[in-house]
């Protein structure tokens, strides 16, 4: 956040543990969540709703893998798996069972952060690439087992279709009320995650990932704090998949692949690991990117191409920039968006005096 | 950014007498090495529409999208399509039919999901904006059963091993075919390759040699090479053998090699080869443009597809504005693709028999059988125990 922090005293304790204890954030939180909540619906075309709305979900996935990766440093390439378990969880209690969504959506949290500690025990004994592969078989077993578990229905297409959920009687259906749906949750989720940093189990989140043995050392039961790594990473990877399903009125494992717990992984590489405002730039850049580089490479292939030849070269075209765009973005900050974002508020901070 | 998704979205300024048709399309994902094929198929049909002035006073537009087989990207697509006012949707992949037929049901959009989706998105009364539009696994499945009864000279029912990779869509038909195995009493075993399906030895072994079965059906995505060869190498001939619309195209064929798979069944949803008058009209107008036939389609299993899939957009279009006038909305083209009866362009496709009921078309499919380094047709259009089908669309399962 654009911060300055000369001439802010605090004179009480509760001053001293705001989550922002300068003036200048604070304002820019408040205007920005203005933007977010009354400018961006008022003037957004119904188009542009339905790709924030996609942002939106995906900045909340991010950030739950964050967590796991980027604050505890136990990778994970099975965050998708977890997104189908709370996806089918809720579909299956909602649309089957009859139960409230809400009741639903916190259910596929729960039942995706067990799974996910089950999935965590192996940390304890394996680490880095070796626990990564262990991740590996949590989402093909998951996947599997979506398929082939005979109490989970859906039909042979292995699709649970459910009525969107609706709160006091208006029922979510405009891309407009999902986006103060998601929104809303999204700011839950990022609260959650700033403010879990400044407790202990936080800081004994990042103790263990900066140098394990000497967490253990200073007193930090190292299996436990994993194990709630897990957990909390799952339950936000399980409320993802619960808003991909509300949000499309369907409950289908194919989205929630091999290739979407990658990319997932991608979203926080080049967002920054370790870092909330990272997640949501991570999400945005690589789903956005190949969006924005359709549309403009369509626009100017239009100028002089027929839409048959534009369609076959602004993919390949596409394609090549994406990949040379993230390469670009890493090689320029290895450390991600956040620490390019950091560069220019840290620059600021002292502005216009850095020499004093 | 959001200045240029403004101006990409409503820089596309439709003219009055100009339809723009929604294609999604995978060029660059998993199953890129389909949708390369398809979709110039489809851009292909559509320009000879527009050349051939079939809808006079008005063209087809095609605006495609590629979605790299990603559902937020599949979903982004929608979107935009719908910002830029199209009057159908042609979808590509299975999990983005799946996520987007509830929208279309919302915002009152025509989709069409041919080879993709579920066989139960066939009712049109549970998806009413949904029509697959192409044989489904159940039909496919019906019609391959019928095609072996039809073939089979032996005086006891055949032994049939139903052969898949391991995945919704190939476990999809095992409902069908167990039922007809109960309706007409031939011995049936289903054998499953579990991904990546590249392996089947163990599979081919026991159907060739411990269940000794007189028909195979086969439902292959892309492991259709490895399978021909090993059925060839166990010697089980591949006159008795019978693959799925994704178990038949020329790439299969090469991967096996075309002498392997000689003999081979395929069922196909379109015409197969480029001697029909609608691929010569292509290669003409390509000609007379100065331009080589499109090198697409020489894998015209798949070219042949786009094609007519993008002939049943634009019979829908040109029917709906027949009878309305210039001034269309996306529900009366619903409603006049629900009145499709017989149309085949000139029988390159099915005869499409559209109801409100049935958004499948009546199921049509032909087996075409592989000979000498092609394809030769082995039967006209055909519906398999539609009575069966049928009875599993209504119930949804």
């Amino acid at each position: 956040m654009l911060n300055r922090e000369t001439a802010t005293f605090k004179r009480t304790y509760a001053e001293d543990m705001a989550l922002y204890p300068a003036p200048l954030p604070r304002y820019t939180i408040l205007v920005l969540l203005f933007l977010f909540f009354v400018v961006v619906p008022l003037v957004s075309s119904e188009y542009t709703l339905g790709v924030a709305n996609l942002l939106g979900i995906a900045s909340f996935g991010a950030l739950g893998l964050n967590l796991l990766v980027g604050y505890t440093g136990q990778i994970s390439i099975g965050h998708a798996a977890f997104m189908s378990v709370g996806a089918y969880t809720s579909a299956m209690l909602v649309s089957i069972m009859g139960l409230h969504w809400g009741l639903g959506m916190i259910a596929g949290g729960a039942a995706a952060a067990f799974l996910g500690m089950l999935v965590g025990i192996p940390s304890l004994r394996i680490k880095g690439l070796y626990l990564a592969i262990s991740t590996l078989a949590a989402q093909l077993i998951i996947e599997w087992g979506i398929n082939h578990l005979p109490f989970i229905p859906g039909g042979a297409g292995g699709s649970i279709y459910m009525d969107k959920p609706s709160i006091f009687g208006f029922q979510l259906k405009t891309n407009l009320s999902f986006y103060y749906f998601i929104y809303v949750v999204l700011v839950i989720g990022i609260v959650f995650a700033l403010n879990l940093f400044r407790t202990h189990l936080g800081r004994s989140m990042i103790a263990v990932r900066d140098r394990d043995i000497a967490a253990e050392i200073i007193g930090i039961n190292i299996f436990k704090v994993k194990l709630t790594a897990f957990g909390i990473a799952s339950f936000y990877a399980g409320i993802t998949g619960v808003l991909y399903t509300y949000y499309f009125g369907v409950a289908n494992y194919e989205a929630f692949t091999l290739v979407v717990s990658i990319q997932f992984l991608a979203m926080i590489i080049i967002g920054g690991l370790g870092s909330v405002l990272g997640s949501v730039f991570g999400a945005v850049f690589i789903s956005l990117l190949p969006i924005v580089l359709d549309i403009f490479l369509r626009r100017v292939g239009g100028e002089f191409m027929e839409e048959s030849q534009i369609a076959a070269i602004t993919t390949q075209i596409q394609l090549m920039l994406y990949g040379g765009l993230i390469m670009l973005f890493l090689v320029v900050e290895p450390d991600g968006l956040r620490k390019l974002w950091r560069n220019i508020t840290d620059y600021f901070k002292v502005w216009p005096f850095p020499y004093l | 950014m959001t200045l240029l998704l403004v101006a990409g979205v409503f820089g596309t300024n439709a003219s009055a007498n100009e339809y723009t048709i929604g294609l999604m399309c995978d060029r660059s994902g998993v199953t890129g090495t389909i949708g390369n094929l398809i979709c110039p198929g489809f851009h292909d049909y559509i320009r000879l529409f527009n050349k051939q002035n079939r809808l006079p006073g008005h063209t087809l537009k095609v605006m495609e999208i590629d979605h790299g087989y990603n559902v937020p990207r599949g979903v982004e697509a929608y979107e935009r399509f719908k910002a830029a006012g199209v009057m159908t949707i042609a979808l590509y992949g299975t999990p983005h039919t799946v996520a987007l037929t509830p929208k279309l049901s919302e915002d009152h959009i025509l989709g069409t999901s041919p080879g993709f989706g579920s066989a139960a998105g066939a009712n049109g009364e549970r998806f009413p904006y949904l029509f697959p539009a192409a044989a489904s696994y159940w039909s496919q499945v019906a019609s391959a059963v019928q095609f072996i009864q039809n073939n089979w000279k032996g005086s006891t029912q055949p032994k049939i091993a139903y052969i898949y990779y391991d995945n919704p869509a190939g476990r999809e038909p095992l409902t069908i075919i167990g039922d007809l195995q109960k309706q007409l009493g031939f011995e049936l075993q289903t054998y499953a390759v579990p991904a990546p399906g590249i392996e089947m030895r163990p599979q081919v072994l026991d159907i060739t040699r411990k269940f000794k079965a007189d028909w195979v059906v086969a439902h292959f995505f892309g492991q259709t090479g490895v399978a021909l060869k090993e059925f060839s190498r166990m010697g089980h001939p591949r006159e008795q053998m019978i693959g799925l619309v994704w178990a038949g195209g020329e790439s299969d064929m090469k991967v096996a090699g075309w002498d392997k798979a000689d003999g081979y069944y395929t069922v196909q949803m379109a015409h197969v080869g480029k001697d029909h008058p609608v691929n010569q009209e292509i290669v003409a107008m390509y000609k007379a443009e100065g331009k080589a036939p499109p090198e697409e389609m020489e894998l015209s299993v798949y070219y042949n597809r786009g094609v007519s899939w993008a002939a049943l957009h634009s019979e829908a279009i040109r029917a709906t504005v027949e009878s309305k006038g210039p001034n269309i909305t996306p529900a009366d083209v619903k409603n006049a693709m629900e009145r499709i009866n017989g149309y085949s362009e000139r029988n390159f496709m099915p005869p499409f028999k559209m109801s409100p009921q049935d958004h499948e078309g009546g199921g049509y499919v032909r087996i075409f059988q592989v000979h000498d380094g092609g394809f030769r047709a082995a039967s006209d259009w055909m519906q398999g125990y539609r009575d069966v089908v049928m009875k599993h669309v209504v119930s949804g399962e």
